[in-house]
């Protein structure tokens, strides 16, 4: 799960980081004299979306006064966004976060997340911040800095002191930095542990002209299988910042990505839907969506599953695609029944059944009325959905 | 042959009275795995379909039964306990098909097996199967046909759907594993290739990836090192749109994005063959053994 920049900085103050002195506004609640209580030089106004790349998007605008500010925030808040990282779909505005801000002298990388090969929670770090730190990472990879650590230890100040004097020995400017950088690496730490958090990403980091080091930017992101653990962090939510369909699938724990195309597809398992979109493309069709609908699903699970799919005016035809091992065929039947009987389909259902109780589940589907070309393989299916929609 | 599970293994099944764990038990006694007991804490002295005892904890359920594996069902905020507790009672191969995991928890895990005797397979993985011998997990089991050749997958459903195109062919397997698609897993790529490659009863390797991380990559490194028998492959999510991801640590970590392309030049540099279509890797596999049989292809 994704929260906004202004929740992540919110954490980073609970934690007892010092973050830039700013207000977060919404259309009701933007005031010219609120913003003039933040400081009267300088501002940054930032636009509150679940994606990066806002700067380059013009959803961060730089002004030197408050009524500048205001102005900025009338002209974002209520509009949508869409960068280089929002796969071409617009986020809305609804927030903005407006900041005090001075000159920063240098640009700091810093992330703690989880390191797969190492089975370790790790922090990078390195000296040359900003936009391109993936370029920095492929073509400079010995300004990166990476440190693993224990998630059971004691995570204070004095566990991180070897990542900080490496940072800090990297650049001149960081040569006094030392002990700022190893308390708040040790603060984000304890974030990204106690609360279950996949990424903890400063980028910015700045180093101001007044010496001191401030998170110009926050983003966190949780892992979706801790959460249960965490009520707190679950309403900060913000389901406006997806999309609708997989808000919508979220709450029957279906996991869903809506693409482009108009082959609705429903699949058992992540791997074997990823295959079905790819086999879909390469017959010449284009998928409507990801959609996986887990391990153990139930009747009510796939009745879901289905009318979201129906919902979508995109979709022209709909292939089911299951292999049931823990998923078992006669369920996945029960639950298409059960959400035609509900709703009309109007465009053509091609389904492939294999596996853990086949013969059910296709006597089922085969004494219903419905209209339901039936598929023999995967290649079968792929061809057949293709063709009724040419 | 095979690798892992055989006619020797003794399972014990932990979460056995739930929906999903009787369920499976009852599909492995009755492909003719030898469940010896079940965990049920609290269900301890009741008997599972007439003929399996259940026991309150694993320590027990070793002690009376001299099992050897477990296969774990249990839901996800109990799952680091179960496996820890495998563990402890003295199992040496712990199969964990729980979905939906905290990170962090098999950070620990993996961390405190790490100094044990012990192979974690999953989680979040449909399991392992030698046909004709063992079926430990939820794959359906006659979809799978006794042969030569080892499968080793990230993916579930879509192993099923490479073993159904093998067994349609009259390919058997020798042993199917199943490792599981989260983050962190109990045993990779790199130790299933080595088990097979090691194995007198396999002769060709099937190995199924998807995007994200970077298991293919350092799978194809090894290949190219230390594996003799061909392989093929094939990676899911080609056509998968990028984008929708936040922040870069992810792939300043892994040195590259985890992409399809990345993962199939990087197999196809260590002389695997790369199916282009998930519905041809039944097909390249038998070229493939014609190949070999015939003498007229060298694959490394």
């Amino acid at each position: 799960m994704n929260i906004h920049e202004y929740q992540a900085k919110e954490i980073f103050a609970k934690f007892g980081i010092s973050v830039p002195t700013g207000k977060v506004f919404d259309q009701k609640s933007l005031s010219l004299d609120q913003i003039k209580s933040i400081a009267n030089g300088p501002l940054v106004v930032k636009a509150q979306v679940h994606a990066g790349g806002r700067g380059k998007a013009g959803g961060i605008k730089l002004v030197s006064t408050p009524e500048q500010a205001f102005e900025a925030a009338k002209s974002l808040l209520g509009k949508m966004l869409i960068t280089y990282q929002t796969a071409g779909t617009a986020k809305p505005i609804d927030y903005v976060l407006i900041e005090a801000t001075s000159k920063i002298k240098k640009e700091i990388y810093l992330a703690i997340t989880i390191d797969r090969e190492q089975a370790l929670p790790c922090v990078i770090c390195s000296e040359a911040g900003g936009v391109d730190i993936e370029t920095v990472a492929r073509e400079t990879p010995e300004k990166i800095i990476k440190f693993h650590f224990d998630p059971d230890a004691r995570l204070d100040s004095a566990l991180f002191k070897p990542v900080a004097q490496k940072l800090a020995a990297s650049s001149k400017e960081l040569a006094r930095a030392e002990s700022t950088l190893s308390d708040l690496i040790s603060k984000l730490a304890q974030i990204f542990i106690q609360l279950d958090a996949s990424l903890v990403e400063v980028n910015p980091l700045g180093l101001m002209e007044d010496g001191s080091i401030q998170p110009v930017d926050a983003k966190i992101n949780f892992d979706d299988n801790g959460l249960f653990k965490h009520a707190e962090i679950l309403a900060l939510h913000d389901a406006r910042q997806e999309d609708p369909r997989e808000t919508e699938a979220k709450k029957f724990d279906l996991s869903y990505v809506g693409l482009n195309g108009n082959i609705g597809c429903m699949v058992n398992g992540a791997g074997l839907a990823m295959a079905t979109m790819d086999i879909i493309k390469l017959s010449g069709g284009e998928p409507a969506n990801f959609l996986d609908v887990g391990g153990g699903a139930t009747k009510e699970k796939v009745t879901a599953a289905f009318k979201i799919i129906l919902k979508d005016p995109q979709v022209k035809a709909i292939l089911v695609n299951i292999f049931g091992g823990i998923m078992r065929c006669d369920i996945i039947a029960e639950g298409i029944l059960a959400a035609l009987s509900e709703l009309d389909l109007k465009v053509p259902l091609v389904v492939r059944l294999e596996g853990t109780n086949v013969k059910e589940g296709k006597a089922l589907l085969a004494r219903s009325k419905l209209k339901v070309i039936s598929a023999d393989s995967f290649e079968d299916a792929a061809q057949k959905v293709v063709k009724v929609i040419h | 042959m095979a690798v892992l599970v055989d006619q020797q293994t003794k399972l014990i099944v932990q979460g056995i009275t739930g929906s999903h764990g009787s369920f499976h038990a009852k599909q492995m006694i009755e492909y003719g795995t030898q469940v010896v007991g079940g965990v049920t804490p609290g269900k301890g002295g009741q008997i599972f379909e007439g003929k399996v005892p259940i026991f309150n904890s694993m320590k027990e359920a070793v002690q009376k039964t001299g099992a050897n594996t477990s296969v774990i069902y249990v839901p996800a905020k109990f799952a680091k306990d179960a496996i820890l507790e495998a563990a402890d009672g003295g199992i040496k191969l712990i199969i964990c098909i729980t979905e939906g995991i905290p990170i962090l928890d098999m950070i620990r895990v993996k961390k405190i097996l790490s100094s044990r005797p012990v192979r974690l397979i999953g989680p979040n993985c449909p399991g392992i199967i030698t046909p004709g011998a063992s079926k430990v997990g939820i794959m359906p089991g006659y979809i799978h046909k006794p042969g030569r050749v080892g499968v080793v997958s990230r993916s579930g459903t879509l192993t099923y759907e490479a073993v159904w195109q093998m067994t349609s062919r009259g390919i058997g397997q020798s042993t199917v594993i199943g490792i599981g698609g989260d983050p962190i897993a109990g045993t990779n790529f790199i130790d299933c290739l080595e088990l097979f490659e090691k194995d007198s009863g396999t002769d060709a390797i099937i190995l199924i990836g998807e995007i994200g991380g970077n298991a293919e990559e350092k799978a194809a490194e090894f290949i190219k090192k230390q594996v003799s028998k061909p392989v093929v492959a094939f990676i899911a999510g080609m056509t998968a749109p990028s984008g929708k991801r936040m922040g870069h640590a992810g792939a300043i970590i892994s040195g590259g994005s985890g992409t399809a392309d990345e993962k199939i030049k990087a197999l196809k540099q260590a002389g695997v063959v790369v199916c282009d279509s998930p519905a041809y890797i039944g097909k390249t596999l038998v070229e493939v053994l014609k190949r070999r049989t015939s003498g007229t292809a060298s694959f490394h």
